[in-house]
């Protein structure tokens, strides 16, 4: 019969006592896991979210964490933004090829600002979905990538599809400003034509629209090329939309402008489809397909497509761009560091290395408040390991017969003191064991809420390396509560404890 | 000789600090394969004299010799190793372990002893005794008589060269008190086993060839 037979038997003499201790154990090391666990796919997220890109170019206003927060993780407020003429300087086409071109395989700019419910809404290029790979594949479950000449189209992220029930073909509209309140002013539709898989990453919180839409809607214009009526009329009802209630002189802005609060201000997301049927047209008109219920429009609808909606692309001096993201060319190994000196040495717009800047943010705040979560859980393991110790400590008075009589037969007293500390380690282990099931059966439980509401992907089968860990740390700390109520044992009067009454 | 005690003596110290003589045999041998039994009244130190055979206790002075090993001189693990082989020991109450069946019990010395357990002899021995129905069954399981049944098993299990007795029927009735002293007896003589038997029973010590009074001979109370 084996030590861990012996230690075995006397946990199952006091079975409850034996029980309440190891469950006590399962839930520390259940939140051990959980911590280490959901650290891990955090650490993950946020190292992997910026996969395919190794550069964001944002303007100089704002700090370096805001510009990578709001780019990639879509949080925290939009900053500055930069003139469209910057972007075209990573653009290889057209005649003049950009100053930055030479260093950069891939610019995809993005336009922030807006949001539709919680999630965020990128006005980029269909390049945002198709140009990371192999380092970020992006595929749908539903439908396609929305394609630049059509400017009302949209693509959005798995959580925005569960979160809103968005189908490809619905539409919506998006908001203006990033937290909506009720003040917020309602865009026009856009119309759903892409649903991304998950990806694990922020984007699946995101709604991604075509970067020529987003000029046309209210307010992103630039305002200081508004200054001229004439370009402002071929710029769209956008910088209209900017300065309405100054255009009452001109008809056309009258009409417009009364539309366009009557729309804006008086239709609700129950009117969606009328909306998509108003605003989709342009993009309709182009493609040749007047299909879409076309023939419901009245003539003041129709009106105000061919005047206010003239879906001309915005001109390139009112434009602006948020962030340009930038992976930086693969055969000049050099290109990343010039890009960023020759970017940095402007005041014009600033050069931030995602990576760098997501270590910064993994030391400073995930880092320290995943220590804090792991101290305290590893404290709870601590006390659950000394309610190990008094447990088995407050049963060795009882025992003490018991063990002069394993003494007696032949036991020596490092022998007592092994099947005391097997005893610990059964408890401890066995009670980790079943924490770290528990712990796992956690996240997979809720994989699928925190995925729906967050956007981190909890893999069924996410494993921190860390856990490797805990069967030593386990046994290191069952051997070193054992050790007291062992050395009891070690200590019986195997003499005395036999004359004793029984 | 299989038990030789020369100038044994041992003290217990009182609490007020004064040693307080349990133990003065100036001379104690048994022969190898005799079964004998020690007598006398309570207090005369009968259980001591069986722990320092046993090497549970280490005497004050004296030699200790068992099978021709004075266990006196030897260390605490070398007196756990030299019991756990050579000495096998029934307890008045029978000290079974309650968490452990009545196989586990038995295997219990052979694991001390020897590191593993031969489950075939634990198995015999329990059917020798009588109990080869009620391997699995645990101590608060069995009767009394059955317990003690166990506890001589398990004694033996080591095949020990000298079992030690310590009032193996004071708490059994007396249908099963022959039962012990029979089985007892017959086993040690089947496995040729030298028997030291304490008991206060008349009865008992009647059936013996060679009967000692201890406090007749142990100086430390001898009136």
């Amino acid at each position: 019969m084996s030590l861990w037979k012996i230690a075995w038997r006397s946990i199952e003499q006091r079975s409850l006592a034996s029980c309440l201790t190891a469950v006590s154990m399962a839930l520390g090391v259940a939140l051990v896991v959980t911590v280490l666990v959901i650290h891990s796919v955090v650490d993950h997220f946020f190292r992997h979210s910026s996969q395919g890109y190794d550069m964001i170019v944002g303007a100089t206003k704002g700090g370096r964490l805001q510009l990578v927060l709001n780019t990639v993780y879509h949080l925290s407020q939009p900053v500055e933004n930069l003139p469209y003429r910057f972007y075209k300087e990573f653009l290889k086409d057209g005649e003049h090829p950009g100053k930055f071109s030479s260093l950069v395989d891939v610019a995809v700019p993005l336009c922030l600002g807006d949001s539709y419910d919680e999630f965020r809404v990128v006005g980029t290029t269909p390049a945002m979905l198709e140009a990371w790979e192999p380092y970020q594949k992006y595929e749908f479950a539903a439908g396609r990538n929305f394609e630049h000449e059509n400017f009302f189209e949209g693509v959005i992220g798995s959580v925005v599809a569960n979160a809103t029930g968005l189908k490809v073909g619905d539409t919506f509209q998006p908001t203006h400003g990033v937290e909506a309140t009720e003040g917020s002013h309602k865009h026009d539709a856009f119309t759903v034509v892409g649903i991304l898989k998950p990806t694990g990453t922020p984007n699946d919180r995101a709604l991604f629209i075509n970067m020529e839409g987003f000029y046309m809607l209210r307010g992103h214009a630039k305002e200081e090329e508004q200054e001229g009526r004439g370009q402002k009329a071929e710029g769209g009802m956008d910088a209209e939309h900017e300065e309405h209630g100054e255009h009452e002189d001109d008809a056309m802005h009258d009409e417009h402008h009364e539309h366009a609060d009557e729309h804006h201000d008086d239709k609700r997301a129950g009117d969606a489809d009328h909306e998509h049927e108003e605003h989709a047209k342009g993009q309709h008109a182009e493609n040749g397909e007047a299909e879409h219920g076309h023939e419901d429009y009245d003539e003041h609808e129709h009106e105000e497509h061919e005047h206010g909606h003239a879906h001309t692309p915005l001109p390139e001096s009112q434009r602006e761009v948020t962030a340009i993201l930038v992976r930086s060319s693969a055969t000049n190994v050099m290109a990343s560091m010039n890009l960023v000196r020759m970017i940095n040495k402007g005041n014009e717009a600033q050069a931030v290395l995602p990576a760098r800047e997501i270590q910064t943010l993994l030391d400073m705040i995930i880092g320290n408040l995943r220590f804090l979560l792991l101290a305290l859980s590893v404290l709870i393991v601590i006390v659950a390991g000394i309610g190990i110790m008094v447990s088995i400590y407050n049963s060795m008075s009882d025992r003490r017969r018991e063990i002069a009589v394993m003494r007696s037969l032949g036991a020596r007293r490092s022998t007592v003191l092994n099947v005391i500390l097997l005893e610990s380690i059964l408890l401890s282990v066995g009670g980790g064991a079943a924490g770290w099931l528990l712990g796992h059966g956690v996240v997979v439980g809720a994989s699928p809420w925190v995925q729906a509401h967050t956007g981190f992907a909890l893999g069924r089968f996410e494993f921190s390396p860390w856990e490797a860990a805990l069967l030593p740390a386990l046994v290191l700390l069952a051997s070193l509560v054992g050790y007291l109520p062992g050395l009891a044992a070690y200590r019986t009067d195997v003499a005395k404890a036999l004359s004793a009454a029984p | 000789m299989m038990l030789r005690l020369s100038n044994v003596q041992k003290s217990f110290i009182e609490p007020d600090g004064t040693p307080l003589p349990v133990l003065d045999i100036a001379r104690f041998e048994v022969a190898a394969g005799e079964q004998m039994v020690l007598v006398g009244r309570s207090g005369c130190g009968k259980t001591t004299l069986l722990h320092v055979i046993a090497g549970i206790s280490r005497p004050d002075r004296g030699q200790v010799e068992v099978h021709g090993c004075d266990i006196a001189t030897l260390p605490e693990a070398g007196r756990d190793r030299f019991r756990a082989d050579n000495i096998g020991y029934v307890f008045q109450t029978f000290n079974l372990l309650p968490g452990f069946s009545a196989l586990e019990n038995v295997l219990l010395g052979m694991t001390f002893a020897r590191g593993r357990a031969d489950g075939e002899r634990a198995a015999t021995l329990l059917n020798r005794v009588g109990l080869g129905h009620r391997l699995t069954h645990k101590p608060a399981m069995l009767s009394v008589g059955e317990q003690q049944r166990v506890a001589v098993a398990r004694a033996l299990a080591n095949r020990p060269k000298l079992l030690l007795a310590d009032e193996p029927t004071a708490n059994v009735d007396s249908r099963n008190q022959q039962q012990i002293i029979d089985l007892i007896r017959q086993t040690c003589g089947e496995e040729q086993v030298t028997l030291v038997l304490v008991t206060h029973t008349p009865e008992v010590a009647g059936q013996f060839p060679r009967v000692e009074r201890l406090d007749e001979f142990n100086q430390a109370v001898a009136t």
